[in-house]
């Protein structure tokens, strides 16, 4: 039942190593696989100038495999608002051809992006790679709030409770997609309840 | 002389009305009996006296109405008026555009005066008189496009223009057709139009931003777009939708008259000189079916492109709950008699 798809909404390509000497590596849950495909390509050497910050499950899945990849720094935050702080300063205080590569989920990547574009990153340098979950992130354009893992269609705002479309429509700014209320015409029309953004 | 400025509200009990003279001044947006989306962008020159086009920024009988109505729209939602860091210097280039604008088409209802850049600006409608440094923020009580646009009927977008794109980088949307400013903000031309149907296949966009990165200062450009509104209600924003999304299903054969109004946008371009932008007002001009069809003409032609409107254009627009209701309605006004070539009533 997902539309076709918009221009507003991001597309992702594929990791693939740029020239340059400073790297940093943003990544969650299977991106880490998307970090370790890449390296299979890249020059030697070429992890001797990253930073490689990885959001690890509770199990600790996938740090053995990024461990191997010996990279200048191996970061390891317990969760996205946990990194932030760190984030937000190595970006501003990056220098020029540093090169940022965005890997896992949808969720992961928007809000890194979102940090990089207000340090002034232009979002077509950035590499990403979607891989893992198609949860998405939303906002609730009547209160605002963003509920994260959106799995369904339609979805339920966390913060108002208005049962919501999520839209294709998508926000950088933000890191969101867009929930417009599902039956505000009707509030008694309930639409089915889908799974679709596995 | 001047215009006599009605009070009337567009909440709660919706007593905007449209005079006579105001009907017959509506730009009814339909010059054939068909619609479909083109890129019908031309230049916006001065137009017949007595129309919305006799003056470039038109200010009319509902102006005050229309700025009170803003300003509620406001203190319950801040989020309406955006300008990114980098605007500023565009807000100014659209303060003294809109200031030599009204002031120049209604001298007995806007003054300003210049001495270098001390600047006073007298609004008697809204009984403003107020002294300022033009370039100083600080020395107004809002930014400078805060505080034009809380005088000037319509939405205004500010577009910075770089990488051969347009970015939709500071707004005052209160009166929007269902579009959330506070979402789009900082999108490019492609980003923010991309909810809209039928219009990127046909190459639409790709047209509209080459002719928009190239206009000119001093020639500013024009179109009209069009929707319907159930009550005369200015804020219809995605933000409010499940507050008024219910009045879609309010409509019967006894209160379309009054209830449906066809609300048409006149949209205008204009180079801004100091940044460069391209400021892109939207001004929303509202009528209800009764008033539209004391103009046969308009009453015929209207039944005739709502009828064959394509479905994604009648579901985009928000039409379907009432589209059946309001053409059975419309259909006793159509003898099917032809209609005259253009937008004007006979």
């Amino acid at each position: 039942m997902a539309a076709k798809t918009i221009i507003s909404r991001p597309i992702y390509g594929k990791l693939s190593p740029q020239p340059g000497k400073h790297h940093l590596f943003v990544a969650d849950a299977e991106g880490a696989l998307a970090i370790t495909d890449m390296a299979a390509r890249a020059p030697v050497g070429f992890f001797d100038g990253a930073e490689i910050v990885f959001i690890a499950g509770p199990d600790g899945k996938y740090v053995a495999a990024l461990e191997a990849l010996k990279p200048a720094q191996l970061h390891l935050p317990p969760s996205f608002a946990s990194l932030l702080p760190r984030l937000k300063q190595t970006l501003t205080n990056a220098h020029m051809g540093l090169r940022l590569y965005l890997a896992g989920t949808e969720g992961l990547i928007g809000q890194a992006m979102q940090v990089a574009l207000e340090a002034g990153i232009d979002h077509t340098s950035m590499q990403t790679e979607h891989r893992g979950s198609l949860a998405r992130r939303m906002q609730c354009v009547h209160c605002k709030g963003i509920t994260e893992n959106v799995t369904t269609q339609p979805a339920t705002c966390s913060h108002c409770g208005l049962l919501l479309l999520v839209r294709d429509h998508y926000s950088r700014r933000l890191a969101a997609f867009q929930g417009v209320c599902i039956n505000a015409e009707d509030r008694s029309e309930i639409p089915p309840t889908e799974e679709i953004f596995q | 002389m001047g215009i006599t400025f009605r009070k009337e509200t567009f909440r709660d009990d919706f007593t905007f009305r449209n005079s006579p003279e105001h009907i017959r001044r509506f730009p009814f947006p339909f010059h054939e009996d068909s619609y479909m989306y083109a890129v019908n962008i031309e230049p916006h020159v001065v137009g017949p006296k007595g129309s919305v086009l006799e003056n470039l920024i038109d200010v009319d009988e509902h102006y005050v109405a229309e700025m009170q109505d803003r300003a509620l729209v406001l203190a319950e939602d801040p989020l309406r008026c955006q300008s990114l860091r980098h605007m500023t210097l565009a807000g100014w280039d659209l303060l003294e555009l809109l200031m030599e604008q009204q002031a120049l088409g209604y001298p007995e209802h806007f003054t300003l005066t210049r001495d270098g850049d001390r600047w006073r600006w007298i609004n008697r409608p809204l009984g403003i008189d107020d002294t300022f440094t033009f370039g100083d923020t600080s020395t107004l009580p809002y930014g400078p496009m805060e505080y034009i646009t809380r005088q000037s009927q319509g939405d205004f977008c500010i577009l910075d223009q770089r990488d051969g794109n347009l970015w939709m980088d500071a707004g005052m949307v209160t009166t929007q057709a269902d579009w959330s400013l506070d979402f789009d903000i900082g999108m490019n031309f492609f980003e923010w139009h991309a909810p809209v149907p039928l219009a990127h296949e046909k190459g639409i966009f790709v047209r509209a931003l080459k002719f928009l990165t190239n206009i000119q200062q001093g020639k500013p450009a024009r179109r009209l777009n069009w929707t319907m509104t159930i009550n005369p209600r200015l804020d219809t924003s995605p933000e409010n939708y499940h507050k008024w999304g219910p009045d879609r299903a309010t409509v019967t054969p006894e209160n379309v008259g009054d209830k449906v109004h066809l609300r048409v946008e006149l949209q205008s371009f204009w180079r801004l000189p100091r940044s460069n932008g391209i400021v892109f007002p939207i001004r929303c001009y509202l009528i209800k079916m009764d008033e539209l069809v004391t103009q046969p003409k308009w009453a015929r032609r209207l039944h005739r492109v709502i009828r064959d409107l394509p479905e994604e254009l009648a579901t985009y627009k928000g039409l379907t709950r009432y589209r059946p209701t309001l053409l059975e309605w419309l259909s006793k006004l159509d003898d099917g008699s032809p209609t005259s070539p253009g937008f004007g009533p006979d």
